[in-house]
């Protein structure tokens, strides 16, 4: 039997464990070495997973069968718009925000009003909820406890109340270290990641154990309950409440974002932007993960205490105990103390900086009461610290007098439908700009009248504290006014009724009102920037519209008032070093300054009320709206041309790099054409030279021997035919490279010109004994070309062949061959090869194969680079393969027409 | 304007797919029983694991 003492000190053995985690946390964080990864951030949204999830999931399954996904779905699908949340983030960043209600009013040009309409929702929608958490545990201890003596502890003194006292000294230990709220609690984030691991392992423990201990698997339990009509209408979806369905996944999403400690942990509590990517998916796997058993629970549950009374929101903790798994049992116990502890720690945090900024200070501020106080950092922990306990002492409150009121999920939804009221004002906030203060003001309310109307009074009704008329005739006995069947909307559960309703009425007045206000100067500003966050990050425009007069000393004096001495200097010293001024003294009081004041303000006591402050102690200059907007406006263009410029100057640079490139390019033509003309002077004034010394040697001995004179005259014959030579190849380069040659493109058979080439070279072959062979195909496909330019090719390549390859032993092959594509010649010799340079330098112009400086040039060096202009006129391409001592083997080919071309 | 970075989305275009595929009429498809599990307990889990799964693959996944 597990005694009463035993519990309690299991219970604070492990809230001290709590302590040690966040103490560790806090101490890394001070260190500079933040323990807060991407996976602890995912971990710590779990608290979204209260004691509510732990034990009423179960409860809910009993009774709707799956439906109870839809509270898991909805967070999984809102959580992957995350261009939605990392706008949340950026704004709350930029703009030093410390709670939803902080957020709104400042969207709203950092209006008290709102601020605290916002918050006073958040607390009356979710004190009860903190009370389900208290209650939660209570319930789990008094089943632990069931038999044993329940008067361990005195009358004035019990349990629960005691862990809720705990609960408030461990929120003012790792809640409230630091006064200025938008810094980050590192302890209390880490602490509830860990809880959020120990509700996870005792819930699946749970489940397993239930699942494959007390029942043959998931399929034997499924089976069970489709043997029973009962529990079979639970394995079904019910196809009737389609819409609850949707409702259910819209109202979760908007609270897994809109909820205030969600709203904590994830935009104020967010370390780095990136740890975003990692939430996406971790902590909707951890809603799967927690959920799967949830529906095998509920049916072993009812399977195992048939015809018994039974809570169904207590099985996780009755089955195991019915098995006498007492271990198992406290395991569950501590995971749910986890799920309320975490839930409890992190929506107190959240409701105390907002109850202390947002309704606490304004009034102190409106009051004189503060005036004479030096340092007033102290009173505001201390507020902040007041604030927490009597969060704590509500809940514990409403507990005690709601007592067994409601089911333990009922409370959870309303909650949620409480600030789903937010989404109007939040989503309007951030994508529309005309969204107004008097728009965001009559939404809310009107939104929050209908869901007090129509969900919270009825469930007050339901516990017998007020009449319960107005549900059951309407109010004043009118029909229409049925609060949960609102002008005869029936068929509807009351939650889905509730939200339909009251974010008809939100959403509908927002838009109208706001359609027809007018913005102030602050508040359209406000709304320039939380709409274009992305393009107003820097604080260049927040400056320009401020205008007025400040003084140092009281500006300082106002920050050392609220933030304490200590603090604020420190402050003033990183702003003055980021300015490049070493003492803050010497700063002078302008806009920047202002401010920087300001926002340190908004970060300790909110942005409404540090607006407020700043504005006792610098004189502004009024600013009209328009002059507001015309900034903004301009701040925009000078951006857009800034981002023209830069697009201007891009395109500048590639132009000029184009330029340079072409640049290079003429000189480098330049120096080819210089060379070429070197060149070719140079080749013509060798057969000119020897031309001219035979002539005078001719001249000047009239009686030289005739076979000498046959000799010279001989050679000068030759040497001339071999300038004639030269010049028309030269004349027939310059042609083709300028494109003014002439071509008369036919249709020809290659075989022809193979034929005929080697014909007219036979002679020369057979002088010298080289053996020319020939491997013409049976047929071949006539291709588009010029008969006499292929020839001309033909007989370069066989005369260069000859030429090479060695008397006698020399041999020349040629191969023709046809693919598809492409008709191939190939002309191979077994003469000396080329290496793999000359391989391409025989190509260019007067380069010639061989060595030229000994031997005797044997031809003109323009004979290949013609011939491979010629073949890729006609689109083939002209090529050596070859190796020293393997023969050369010159390759060409002539692309066949294509298909079009030969119709 | 500055781009939306492709994660972000493609992230938003999941939670857009997601939405249809886990209500109603969808929700009426799966029918009968796998292995004496009912078909829609499969089909919720199977899909919202799905999704979770590629949310993991595109928000995990480096570079373009």
């Amino acid at each position: 039997m597990l005694s009463g003492w035993f519990i309690l000190l299991l219970s604070t053995v492990y809230m001290a464990i709590l302590f040690a985690v966040a103490r560790f946390g806090d101490a890394r964080a001070d260190a500079g070495k933040s323990i807060i990864s991407a996976n602890v951030y995912a971990l710590s949204l779990a608290v979204y997973c209260t004691s509510w999830t732990f034990y009423g999931s179960v409860g809910r399954a009993t009774s709707g069968g799956l439906s109870f996904l839809t509270i898991y779905i909805g967070p999984t699908l809102m959580l992957l718009m995350t261009g939605v949340i990392l706008k949340m983030i950026r704004i709350s960043k930029v703009h030093r925000i410390t709670s939803i209600a902080d957020f709104i009013a400042s969207r709203y040009g950092k209006s008290q009003l709102l601020a605290g309409l916002v918050t006073i929702i958040a607390v009356i929608g979710v004190v009860p909820y903190i009370a389900l958490q208290l209650k939660a545990i209570s319930a789990s201890l008094d089943v632990l406890l069931l038999d044993s003596d329940a008067g361990f502890l005195p009358w004035w003194l019990d349990s629960t109340f005691l862990i809720a006292g705990l609960l408030a000294v461990f929120t003012i230990l790792f809640g409230t270290r630091h006064l200025d709220a938008t810094e980050r609690h590192e302890g209390m984030v880490a602490a509830v990641a860990f809880e959020s691991v120990v509700k996870l392992l005792a819930f699946l423990a749970v489940g397993l154990f239930v699942t494959y201990g007390m029942f043959g698997g998931l399929s034997d339990l499924f089976q069970r309950a489709a043997a029973s009509p009962e529990l079979g209408r639970l394995l079904q979806l019910d196809s009737s409440r389609a819409g609850t369905w949707t409702a259910m996944i819209l109202l979760s999403g908007l609270a897994i974002i809109f909820l205030p400690r969600q709203f904590q942990i994830i935009v104020v509590e967010n370390v780095n932007e990136s740890h975003l990517k990692r939430a996406v998916w971790l902590f909707p796997l951890y809603l799967l993960l927690i959920n799967i058993f949830v529906l095998p629970l509920a049916i072993g549950g009812l399977l195992h205490f048939q015809g018994q009374p039974f809570n169904a929101d207590t099985f996780v903790l009755t089955l195991p105990l019915s098995r006498g798994a007492e271990g198992l049992a406290l395991l569950v116990f501590i995971g749910g103390l986890s799920a309320a502890t975490g839930m409890v720690i992190v929506e107190t945090i959240a409701l105390s900086t907002m109850v202390c900024n947002d309704l606490v200070m304004p009034w102190l501020l409106r009051s004189s009461r503060i005036g004479a106080s030096k340092d007033l950092s102290r009173l505001l922990i201390g507020i902040r610290r007041a604030a927490i306990t009597l969060i704590l002492l509500l809940g514990y409150i409403y507990f005690r007098a709601a007592g067994e009121a409601y089911a333990l999920v009922g409370i959870g939804l309303i909650s949620f439908a409480a600030v789903a009221q937010f989404a109007p004002a939040m989503f309007g906030g951030m994508y529309w700009k005309q969204g107004t203060r008097a728009g965001a003001v009559a939404g809310l309310l009107g939104g929050f009248a209908v869901w007090l109307y129509t969900l919270l009074l009825p469930s007050f009704a339901r516990s017998g504290w007020i009449g319960n008329s107005f549900v059951e005739q309407g109010l004043f006995g009118i029909a229409g006014l049925k609060a949960q069947a609102l002008f005869g909307m029936s068929g509807l559960d009351e939650i889905s009724h509730s939200l339909w309703w009251s974010l008809l009425v939100n959403l509908g007045l927002y838009i109208i009102v706001s359609l027809n206000s007018r913005p102030d100067a602050v508040e359209a500003g406000q709304a320039e920037r939380f709409v274009d966050v992305f393009r107003h990050s820097t604080q260049e425009t927040d400056t320009r519209i401020w205008r007025g007069r400040a003084s140092m000393d009281e500006l300082v004096n106002l920050l050392e008032r609220f933030l304490g001495p200590a603090r604020a200097q420190q402050q003033l010293s990183i702003f003055a070093n980021e300015r490049g001024t070493t003492n803050w003294r010497n700063l002078p009081a302008d806009a920047d300054l202002v401010h920087f004041a300001e926002a340190q303000l908004a970060g300790a006591i909110g942005s409404a009320s540090a607006r407020v402050m700043v504005s006792s102690v610098a004189q502004e200059e009024e600013i009209g709206l328009e002059e507001v907007l015309d900034i903004l406006d301009e701040a925009t263009q000078v951006r857009a041309y800034s981002r023209e410029l830069e697009a201007k100057s891009q395109e500048l640079e590639e132009a000029t790099t184009e330029l340079r490139a072409v640049n290079e390019r003429l000189r480098e033509l330049d120096k080819m054409k210089d060379d070429f003309i070197s060149t070719v002077t140079h080749e013509l004034r060798t057969p000119l030279t020897s031309i001219r010394a035979l002539s005078e040697m001719l001249h000047e001995d009239p009686r030289m021997e005739l076979n000498d004179r046959k000799r010279f005259l001989g050679i000068i014959v030759s040497e001339t035919e071999r300038l004639t030579r030269l010049i028309n190849q030269i004349l027939d380069m310059a042609k083709l490279e300028s494109g003014r040659a002439e071509w008369t493109t036919s249709e020809v058979d290659v075989r022809d010109v193979v034929r005929e080439s080697m014909d007219s070279l036979g002679q020369l072959f057979r002088e010298k004994g080289v053996a020319l062979s020939g491997e013409l195909p049976e047929t071949c496909p006539l291709v588009m070309a010029d008969r006499d330019r292929l020839t001309q090719v033909m007989i370069n390549l066989l005369s260069n062949a000859v030429k090479f390859v060695a008397g006698e032993t020399g041999k020349v092959h040629v191969r023709l061959s046809a693919d598809d594509e492409r008709v191939r010649i190939e002309v191979s010799d077994n003469g000396p090869g080329l290496t793999a340079d000359e391989c391409t330098v025989i190509f260019e112009k007067f380069r010639q194969g061989g060595n030229t400086m000994t031997d005797k040039p044997q031809g003109t060096g323009l004979g290949l680079p013609i011939s491979r202009q010629i073949v890729e006129y006609f689109g083939g391409n002209l090529w050596v393969e070859s190796e020293p001592g393997a023969g050369a083997n010159f390759i060409f080919t002539v692309p066949l027409p294509g298909p079009e071309e030969q119709q | 304007m500055k781009q939306a970075s492709p994660t972000r989305q493609r992230l938003t275009a999941l939670s857009l797919i997601g939405a249809p595929l886990l209500t109603y009429p969808m929700l009426n498809l799966p029918s009968g029983d796998l292995a004496g599990i009912p078909a829609q307990f499969f089909y919720l889990f199977g899909i919202w694991a799905g999704l979770i799964a590629l949310a993991a693959w595109v928000a995990e996944h480096k570079g373009k």
